[in-house]
């Protein structure tokens, strides 16, 4: 079991999305966040001066994956995020200890589902 | 308070014999009247901030600058185009169709008993809420330059036009046709250039799905669409009841303002009831469009109806914006704040129901026949008809035209990139609301 962490720009959310479930991936959580990374990021002004905007506004989608779906998974966010600008953004597998399904006691892999 | 010490001093003044020196009463009634288009002016003005506020409240926080911004500009640019073009067209001496005189206000005809002042900034108060409604439908896709450009022309050319046909004089004035503060003049222009205007404009990303269904694409702050659908209401008390340019003896102009309440009541309530039965729920934002579709169907009628043919009035407006909505959702026009069912639909329908209910007691002049449902002939029914369909027909013709010249010149829309950003970023590089997570699902 993994879980999957990645952070795309927040307009390619419904791209991805849409990527997902074609992928037969339907469980997901989505979170806004700010973030930097290379990205010079766009030009903001204020009643005329420029502001310096270092933290910009991103989207963290994670989701819980058993590991035959990893791969598909991971190529689904980035044909969905990918745009060939920098900020597309990142992609993190961490392993995952254990599972619970609240409602019905599933735990392991069935809880993933 | 301000009412009362003005009708202290007239009556005061009027109470004994005029000396040397002080006003004739005759004077004083044009005071009075230059008092009353003023203070008509200031709230149809003030009803900018509550197009601005339920426009905003009904489009997604990263567009609400964008929106904010074109509502701002379209009353400025109304203001100064009016001044130099749009007065000339409207009242200016000319033919049936346009008027051609008194350019930049040299020598400017004055149709009203007030000075031309009061008289110009009433109108053009007017000019730019007519000018505001196509903002609403054509929302969070729009390019902004292309919405100056839309304005500048509706402003200059095609409210002054129509306006001319029924207010300065024009062909349709003279077949008797009558509009008292501008259910045909200025809602259903705007609301039909609303409507040929989000037809060749498109609909957002994301709002019909491949199949044709609609999806919501919910507003983000119903509180400040609220505010704004009050202020209108207040607003169009300055609307509706100054539109007589004088106060007379205060019987028509009480009437006109409890008509206008009444419509808009009658409105709101049966919105709010046809959408629970239809939806299973009281929707406030529809029950809020009921009341704004009951002022704009009064708006024609509001002087020549009994206050229960307001009532009626009102709640088939309310009526026609539920369907309305659904019928636009049905045929694949996207209107984020259903502008064209409030102002197009019910500007339709206002003028219309001016032939229906008008009673021949309260008709300002002769050329009134009776209206259908109480008494006599179909006469007043049928003018109302033909101005009501001419005033959307040029609408959606002349409109349609400029749209399709923007288009093909600098482009109507963003791309989509841009939209899905929100246009606050692309098109004016300020956010409405910097520091927050206004990002939501689409």
């Amino acid at each position: 079991m993994k879980l999957i962490i990645a952070y795309i720009q927040p307009e390619k959310l419904n791209d991805v999305k849409q990527s997902l479930y074609a992928a037969e991936v339907f469980r997901l959580s989505v979170t806004n966040a700010m973030g930097c990374g290379q990205q010079k990021g766009y030009q903001e002004t204020y009643r005329g001066v420029d502001i310096e905007v270092n933290l910009l506004k991103k989207v963290r989608i994670e989701i819980a994956v058993n590991d035959d779906f990893v791969t598909p998974t991971i190529d689904a966010i980035i044909n969905g995020a990918r745009t060939g600008n920098i900020g597309d953004g990142k992609i993190f597998v961490l392993p995952l200890e254990q599972c619970f399904r609240i409602r019905t006691g599933d735990t392991g892999p069935q809880a993933v589902g | 308070m301000y009412g009362l010490a003005v009708v202290g001093v007239v009556v005061g003044l009027l109470a004994r014999p005029v000396m040397a020196g002080e006003a004739e009463p005759s004077e004083v009634v044009v005071s009075v009247d230059t008092l009353w288009v003023l203070l008509g002016a200031f709230l149809v003005f003030f009803m900018q901030a509550g197009f601005g506020m339920v426009e905003a409240g009904f489009i997604r926080a990263k567009n609400a600058c964008n929106i904010l911004t074109k509502n701002f500009m379209d009353y400025c640019t109304a203001s100064i185009v009016f001044f130099l073009v749009g007065y000339a067209f409207m009242f200016g001496p000319g033919n049936g169709f346009i008027g051609m005189g008194g350019f930049a206000m040299s020598n400017a005809h004055n149709p009203s008993g007030v000075p031309i002042w009061a008289f110009w900034l009433f109108q053009a108060a007017f000019c730019g809420a007519a000018a505001t409604i196509v903002a609403g439908a054509m929302a969070e896709r729009m390019k902004f330059g292309a919405y100056l450009a839309y304005t500048a022309v509706i402003s200059a050319v095609v409210y002054p036009i129509i306006g001319h046909w029924v207010w300065g004089g024009g062909w349709l004035a003279e077949m008797g046709f009558v509009d008292f503060a501008g259910s045909t003049v200025v809602h259903a222009t705007g609301g039909w250039s609303a409507f040929i205007g989000a037809v060749l404009l498109g609909s957002r990303v994301g709002k019909f799905n491949g199949d044709g269904m609609a999806k919501a694409i919910a507003g983000h702050s119903i509180p400040l669409a609220s505010l704004g659908v009050f202020i209108l209401w207040f607003g169009w008390f300055g609307f509706n009841c100054a539109s007589s340019l004088s106060v007379g003896d205060g019987e028509l102009i009480a009437l006109v303002a409890a008509n206008t309440n009444l419509a808009a009541a009658a409105g709101a309530i049966s919105a709010m009831l046809t959408v629970w039965m239809l939806f299973g729920k009281p929707d406030l934002s529809m029950t809020m469009n009921g009341a704004l579709a009951g002022l704009v169907a009064i708006t024609a009628p509001c002087a020549f109806v009994d206050p229960w043919a307001a009532i009626v009035i009102g709640a088939i407006g309310g009526v026609i914006v539920v369907f309305g909505v659904r019928l636009l959702d049905k045929i694949g026009v996207d209107d984020p704040v259903g502008a064209i069912p409030v102002h197009g639909m019910n500007g339709i329908w206002g003028t219309i129901a001016t032939g229906l209910f008008a009673s021949r007691d309260l008709l300002l002049n002769e050329m009134v026949s009776h209206g259908l449902l109480l008494g006599v002939g179909t006469g007043q029914l049928l003018v109302q008809s033909i101005g009501a369909v001419s005033g959307a027909g040029f609408s959606v013709l002349a409109m349609g035209l400029v749209f399709l010249t923007i288009k093909k010149t600098i482009g109507l829309r963003v791309s989509k990139e841009d939209e899905l950003r929100g246009l606050d970023i692309g098109e004016h590089g300020l956010e409405a609301y910097a520091g927050f997570q206004v990002f939501s699902n689409i």
